[in-house]
């Protein structure tokens, strides 16, 4: 008789462990609970406003989306959201592109040129920027820097007017998508900034002296080495700011004229767009349908804003091939 | 040519005098060794030759540093062209981990904005004075942290050859290394000294007797700034020590 036909495989045994002490039973259970909890919550999110919305997606169609008038004075009533949608989107663009080497600049400065004193409470006050609450932030862009702004808008008119993106039919500077997005960078600086440094003061500082031991300056230090290297979790800030800046309400309503009929790219005309200052501009003295159609509104800058970290994770997991 | 000397040079990190006049004289084409203890100031010594204590905060310097007749540390002197003549190697690999094995090879000509005619034969070049192109030569395409330690380390070398330094600077480049690949650095170091100064750190005794022909032993005691206590010919410093510490400390007795 030999052992291979008498022996099987003994039975697999599962090695997970079971909380023991009562203190590792209790954060167990809480852990879980919360991390379910956040997908129910997201769910009845989208379910709650999905079925509050349905009736105005059924009525508008795919119109809702692409088409640009609102008018709910006329039987049945228009409801189209595309002049806020790409509003929306173009204002997170530009603030984006505003803010972006700001906050890179923020976080260089913050971990490899200011000491240790001025690095910390550099540090603080761009945080606290952050934590400046946002209707602040909009009476701030309306009275102080929305004149300031448009000035700045008046003389890139002038000197570059003949290019299509600061053409200005009037002579009105105000409340254009140019201002807002200025105003989405001061909220994003911070956010993207603060990542940023947390990144850069992660980074190996022997492959900085590598790169100065090989003879670079600390320009292309910078951008052959950090960057390249810091660049997956900085994407990972730009879109956390870029879902900030998708969502963001009050600010833009101080600032921005919003108009349903779609202004692709003039940057300085007063006309503009997005989806939640709208929905908040509206709200107030809407009737049943129109709350219909603002939940859809609601609707669809949710899936953007979801597929925007969608995208987010995508890249970031892309551009960090070496880290598995 | 490349002659490379220290005169008194001090070094201070914020108000810690870490080292004291160390005068030293590195001759052409050799490999000179410094050891000591933890501590002593040795690696704080090498970084002064190419001025890398540039990055930190708080650090001063007195005395001079001679390269070629020339004070590196003189304010005409661009830091830039004094890394570009002493190559470095540091303790722990450190390939950049965003380039393949050939852009590592290159990215000294690219950080320093360098040409070259011939970038294929010049990365096969380096990686031979490495003694590492046979292992990568079929994959130089792939990430350089894809390789191992001791790979990774031959490959920092080969990027350090590819700028053809005058003078190289080691600083413990086998301590975070096997035997296996800290021997093929060593046979490297002794290929490499044919046409190269090198200087380096080592805690490694036998490592120093193997590769080195000079050696400067470094001492810093109770407190006290790091100084030179003994510096002359390998053979003489390990088997003939002038002074007693020298002698307790290359028979192990203390460190």
């Amino acid at each position: 008789m030999s052992q291979n036909e008498t022996t099987a495989a003994p039975e697999r045994r599962s090695l997970r462990a079971k909380p023991f002490a009562k203190a590792d039973r209790i954060f167990y259970r809480v852990s879980t609970i919360a991390a379910n909890s956040s997908i129910v919550l997201v769910s009845l999110i989208l379910i709650f406003l999905g079925i509050r919305a349905w009736p105005a997606f059924e009525s508008q169609g795919i119109g809702f989306v692409f088409g640009s008038t609102w008018n709910t004075s006329v039987e049945p009533i228009v409801m189209q959201i595309g002049p806020m949608l790409w509003g929306s989107i173009l204002l997170s663009i530009l603030g984006v592109m505003l803010a972006v080497p700001m906050a890179i600049s923020i976080a260089y400065f913050i971990v490899f040129m200011a000491g240790k004193k001025l690095g910390s409470s550099v540090s603080v006050l761009v945080d606290l920027l952050a934590a400046l609450p946002s209707i602040v932030l909009g009476l701030w862009g309306l009275l102080v820097f929305s004149p300031v702004a448009a000035d700045w808008a008046k003389m890139l008119h002038d000197a570059l007017g003949f290019i299509p993106i600061f053409a200005n039919s009037g002579d009105n500077f105000l409340r254009s998508p140019f201002i807002a997005s200025w105003v989405v960078a001061v909220m994003i600086v911070p956010i993207i900034a603060s990542i940023t440094r947390e990144i850069f003061s992660q980074l190996d500082r022997e492959l900085i002296s590598a790169s100065l031991a090989l003879g670079a300056g600390r320009w292309s230090t910078f951008r052959r080495v950090i960057l390249p290297t810091a660049a997956g979790g900085i994407v990972g800030g730009v879109l956390l700011g870029l879902g900030r800046a998708l969502g963001e309400t009050v600010a833009i309503y101080f600032v921005l004229n919003l108009i349903f009929d779609i202004n692709i790219f003039n940057i300085l005309e007063p006309k503009g767009g997005s989806v939640a200052s709208m929905i908040m501009s509206k709200f107030g003295e809407a009737s049943t349908a129109e709350v219909s159609g603002l939940m859809a509104a609601g609707v669809v800058l949710f899936l953007v804003t979801l597929f925007v970290n969608m995208l987010a994770s995508y890249i970031v997991a892309k551009a960090q091939p070496w880290r598995k | 040519m490349a002659n490379l000397s220290a005169e008194n040079v001090n070094v201070w990190f914020g108000q810690r005098h870490v080292l004291k006049d160390v005068n030293l004289v590195f001759p052409k084409n050799e490999v000179t060794a410094l050891i000591g203890p933890s501590g002593c100031g040795k690696s704080t010594f090498i970084r002064t030759l190419n001025r890398m204590h540039e990055l930190i905060p708080g650090a001063g310097l007195a005395g001079k540093v001679v390269l070629d007749g020339r004070d590196i540390y003189d304010a005409g002197v661009d830091p830039v062209e004094v890394r570009l003549r002493v190559g470095m190697v540091f303790q722990k690999p450190n390939p950049f981990p965003t380039m393949s094995i050939k852009e590592n090879v290159l990215s000294g000509l690219k950080l320093s904005n360098r040409k070259t005619s011939d970038a294929d034969g010049l990365v096969e070049t380096a990686l031979r004075r490495a003694s590492i192109w046979n292992e990568v030569k079929d994959r130089l395409g792939d990430p350089a942290i894809s390789l191992s330690g001791g790979q990774q380390q031959r490959l920092c070398i080969a990027r350090s050859l590819a700028m053809e330094p005058e003078i190289l600077l080691m600083d413990e480049p086998c301590s975070a290394l096997d035997p296996g690949s800290t021997r093929r650095i060593e046979e490297t170091i002794l290929e490499l000294s044919e046409d190269m100064t090198i200087v380096i750190v080592t805690h490694n005794m036998q490592q120093a007797q193997r590769v080195s022909s000079r050696t400067a032993f470094f001492l810093a005691e109770d407190g006290n700034p790091g100084q030179v206590v003994e510096f002359g010919s390998t053979e003489q410093v390990f088997n003939q020590p002038i002074d007693l510490r020298t002698n307790d400390y290359v028979n192990g007795h203390f460190g």
